[in-house]
């Protein structure tokens, strides 16, 4: 049994309303940030899991996805899993975002 | 008439659903969630409020509370169930009703009164009231923007499963009147089998004139006056 991060993106389906997005989407705008044509908002759930490999941890992940972490009515999900400690996408606290946000407070 | 009356960690309206069970002349009582059976309920009402804190999605986690097992048996069964606001959240999140309630297009927690057109008499939750009849009662959520994908929404419309449309005061269901984005104007909708009823407003806030409105009270009354020993189907075809 090794130990893995694994990473849930879970997405609004295409052509649903996103409302957040839309939001977030007028203010890049007003920012001037014209190029930026369109914007959809889902989340990132984190899941440290015990597996014998990253399939066995995916597979087990995707199947929590369908009953609880994603509302299939309403969204999709993906699934990435890495061995523990590794960096997934977007997993890691050193990223140059998080360290500019952490410079302004 | 007993109704059961869930109440989860973050229920807000269970004793306002308790009350307004009480005014219309039924039993009502409270079963906590932890709880895996419903007793000799004839009814089950699931509430308002914020079960477990809404946290991942509303009434995602409520779907798994352990009483939720016996409230899905009770409305496969054909038992009568009302959910309202959370509770509608809850009830579709179980799929015991098609669609999702996604943020509001305001994306703001909306709180006012609003009006809803009765588009359904004929149902256990709709007898008292007349076809058309135009109704006020407070709304309060910020998740009530109805949505099912085309197929399903064309089922709904087809079966005429729309028991409430957000409507203005003269019954015209226009986009203005619409609160939350709904898809339709739906505010309430039932299931295939009729005996399971989903709805953003709160009829449990609208039961006695001091609350400001009593048009919630026939839907209360509708609900402890349906024959459960003759079953949910015999209740007086109005539509």
């Amino acid at each position: 049994m090794s130990r893995f991060t694994v990473e849930v993106l879970v997405t609004p389906r295409p052509g649903l309303l996103d409302p957040q997005g839309k939001a977030i989407h007028h203010a890049l705008a007003s920012l001037g940030y014209e190029t930026i044509e369109d914007v959809r908002v889902g989340k990132a759930i984190y899941l440290e899991v015990a597996a014998g490999s990253p399939a066995e941890a995916t597979e087990r992940v995707e199947e929590a996805c369908r009953k609880l972490l994603a509302n299939p009515v309403t969204e999709d999900f993906r699934v990435t899993a890495a061995a523990a400690g590794t960096k997934t996408a977007g997993a890691g606290t050193d990223s140059p975002t998080a360290a500019a946000a952490g410079g302004l407070r | 008439m007993r109704v059961a009356v869930i109440t989860f960690p973050g229920s807000n309206c269970d004793q306002d659903c308790f009350r307004s069970v009480e005014v219309a002349g039924g039993s009502p009582s409270y079963v906590w969630h932890r709880e895996t059976s419903l007793g000799d309920a004839d009814a089950v009402i699931v509430p308002g409020g914020f079960a477990h804190g809404d946290y991942l999605r509303p009434g995602a986690i409520a779907r798994f509370s352990p009483i939720m097992d016996a409230v899905i048996a009770f409305g496969r069964e054909g038992g009568l169930v009302v959910g309202i606001c959370n509770g509608f959240q809850v009830l579709c999140e179980a799929g015991m009703l098609p669609g999702a309630l996604l943020r509001n297009r305001s994306l703001r927690f909306q709180s006012h009164d609003c009006h809803l057109r009765v588009e359904r008499t004929g149902t256990p939750f709709t007898a008292d009231y007349r076809r058309g009849q135009i109704l006020r009662m407070p709304l309060s959520h910020a998740d009530g923007n109805y949505y099912a994908d085309p197929e399903t929404l064309a089922g709904l419309e087809a079966d005429r499963r729309v028991v409430f449309r957000y409507s203005n005061a003269r019954g015209e269901v226009t986009g203005e009147a619409n609160p939350n984005g709904s898809l339709n104007n739906i505010a309430g909708i039932v299931n295939v089998r009729g005996n399971i009823l989903g709805m953003m407003p709160h009829p449990d806030r609208a039961f006695e004139a001091a609350l400001g409105s009593v048009d919630g009270l026939p839907l209360f009354r509708s609900l402890v006056g349906v024959d459960v020993a003759v079953g949910a189907g015999s209740t007086r075809e109005v539509a």
